[in-house]
């Protein structure tokens, strides 16, 4: 009973990072229908930017609000100066360019910040919490990585649901040429996208790494996991997205947990296989013609 | 059907309009004169490729009248009204909006210049609401500025309050507020094309431009249609193309004929009916 609690909790704050990352990308994909390869490395570039001043003896919530800062401004940049001179031409043309964001992205994080091990802090203890004389798998920097990641996805919602901003969004998201048409600024739109979705992957970034060890690459696995939640929850779902990251991180931790750890990658693999063998759209995806 | 447009809800319509202040760009002066252009196209030539689509086509749209653009299939109807809403750029000719000359049109300007059109397709977000469809219409309307919406200040919840308001009046004005909070697919599609209709009309243009609104309508329908036409004109400039004969020639105050890409006839209706250029091209040159 204590293990399977235990799985549980480590795999509900697991989930809750990985549904974070993967709404980054559910974010840039149902606005613009591109997989956006380079939101790791942006992610890895706002960690050390955190790090960074963390090192230099500022105070963690200070690193904590300047890396969602950085990652607001990288995702809109990188959308202006990147992503637009390929707009309105086949979507495939800006999948190449996140990809080759993601090579240079890495390479430039391991220059500047150099390509070895450092320690993150996290702020709140990661220990276990005490209940009774057992220790159960839920510490101080979980309860914050769950609660932070549920805020973000309220405030989204809020977003998108109740005002004029969002409804805008979601239109120039669904159509662009009939946005235009009715006056919405469909560029600022996508804009803002791009830096909110880099925010949130901000975000992922700086909970995984909390407590652990940064480096160049360490988002590289929860990359995989980041984009399988994503396709589990139809790529264009923000619920979905939520719901596959919580659907993944609880089958892993469980796998990890009960069978062997080094069986989770190809756990994660036949989940991915299995659910879209059922539902090819994805959990939460609509399914939908497209021009070929 | 009947009970979506009853004459009624039409009133309202128009009753709607007189407590808006209209704020028109350049259109200060038209109240006395009732002569002013608000939308001109000169001398306007499309070519696709070796096609000559429209050639040397002029056309004016005066404050407060109803404009169609008539013509057998292929004649270029769509393409000048493409033109119009800047989704096709003409090789040559200009087109002024309220007398001003708008080089480079491009959709995008569109609502800046006071101008809303339906597309013959309704293209309604599927994944809103009815009323949040007419919300986003109603962008022009009420807006605060970007920083502020970004920030979700009060302001900008302020802004969507009085969107959200507005979209409903429109939707009232049409008789169509009971469907609200709806989704497009699930509604018949003479209402969806209310919706489509009321998403153009939530901007409060000064110029309107309906494709094709009498498609797939039936006998009354078109009937409620071309009332709601005549009441819409007291507001804002139509411009209008249709294949329906009758009702265009019911609502229009002006007509042009296009024929091949060609202006053959323009006029009252009455003039444009017995013009034996638009009979040619209609039914065919007389034998004898």
């Amino acid at each position: 009973m204590q293990q399977f609690l235990n799985t549980a909790l480590s795999g509900l704050t697991l989930g809750m990072v990985y549904a974070a990352f993967a709404l980054a990308l559910v974010l840039i994909f149902r606005a613009t229908r591109v997989v956006n390869f380079a939101q790791a490395p942006m992610a890895i570039v706002t960690t050390f930017i955190a790090l960074t001043i963390i090192d230099d003896g500022h105070s963690y919530w200070l690193a904590f609000v300047a890396a969602l800062a950085s990652g607001l401004v990288l995702g809109a940049v990188i959308e202006r100066v990147v992503i637009r001179p390929v707009e309105g031409k086949s979507e495939i043309n800006a999948v190449i360019l996140t990809l080759g964001l993601f090579i240079v992205l890495h390479g430039v994080a391991a220059v500047v910040f150099g390509n070895r091990f450092r320690s993150f802090p996290a702020p709140f203890g990661i220990r276990g919490f005490e209940v009774g004389d057992t220790t159960i798998a839920l510490t101080g920097f979980g309860v914050f990585q769950i609660v932070s990641v549920l805020v973000v996805m309220a405030l989204l919602v809020l977003l998108f649901r109740f005002t004029d901003l969002g409804l805008r969004m979601r239109a120039a998201a669904y159509s662009p040429e009939v946005s235009r048409l009715l006056g919405v600024r469909v560029g600022r739109m996508l804009t803002l996208g791009w830096a909110l979705a880099s925010l949130v992957g901000s975000l992922a970034g700086l909970l995984i790494a909390g407590g652990s060890l940064v480096h160049p690459s360490y988002m590289d696995s929860v990359v995989v996991f980041g984009f399988v939640a994503a396709v589990l929850g139809g790529l264009d779902s923000p619920v979905g997205a939520v719901v596959g990251g919580l659907v993944l991180g609880l089958s892993l931790s469980f796998v990890s947990g009960y069978v062997g750890s080094q069986l989770v990658a190809l756990a994660a693999l036949l989940i991915l296989v299995l659910v879209l063998t059922l539902r090819p759209g994805g959990l939460f995806g609509t399914a939908q013609e497209r021009r070929v | 059907m009947t009970s979506l447009c009853g004459g009624t809800k039409v009133v309202e319509v128009t009753s709607l309009s007189a407590e808006e202040s209209r704020v028109p760009a350049a259109t200060t002066d038209h109240a006395q004169t009732g002569a002013v252009t608000e939308l001109e196209l000169r001398d306007v030539t499309v070519t696709f490729g070796g096609l000559t689509a429209l050639s040397g086509v002029g056309l004016a749209l005066q404050h407060g009248q109803v404009h169609g653009v008539i013509g057998p299939n292929g004649a270029g109807k769509t393409t000048l009204f493409n033109v119009a809403c800047g989704f096709v750029r003409p090789d040559t000719g200009t087109i002024e909006r309220a007398g001003r000359p708008v080089p480079g049109l491009r959709t995008r300007d569109l609502a800046g210049l006071g101008m809303a059109r339906t597309l013959q397709g309704l293209g309604l977000f599927d994944r809103m609401t009815v009323l949040e469809n007419v919300m986003v219409g109603a962008e022009r309307h009420a807006r605060s500025g970007f920083a502020a919406a970004l920030l979700a200040t009060l302001g900008s919840s302020r802004d969507e309050a009085a969107l959200r308001e507005r979209a409903r009046e429109v939707l009232d004005g049409l008789g169509i507020a009971h469907h609200a909070d709806r989704y497009p697919t699930s509604l018949p599609y003479p209402v969806r094309k209310r919706v489509a209709l009321a998403r153009a009309l939530a901007a409060d243009p000064e110029v309107l431009l309906l494709d094709e609104p009498a498609s797939g309508l039936s006998g009354s329908e078109i009937e409620e249609l071309g009332d709601l036409v005549r009441t819409l004109a007291g507001r804002t400039s139509v411009l209008l193309v249709e294949h329906h004969m009758d009702l265009v020639m019911r609502v229009c105050d002006h007509i042009t004929v296009l024929d091949f890409g060609r202006v053959i006839a323009s006029g009252p209706p009455d003039v444009v009916r017995d013009d034996p250029a638009v009979l040619a091209a209609y039914l065919g040159e007389s034998v004898a």
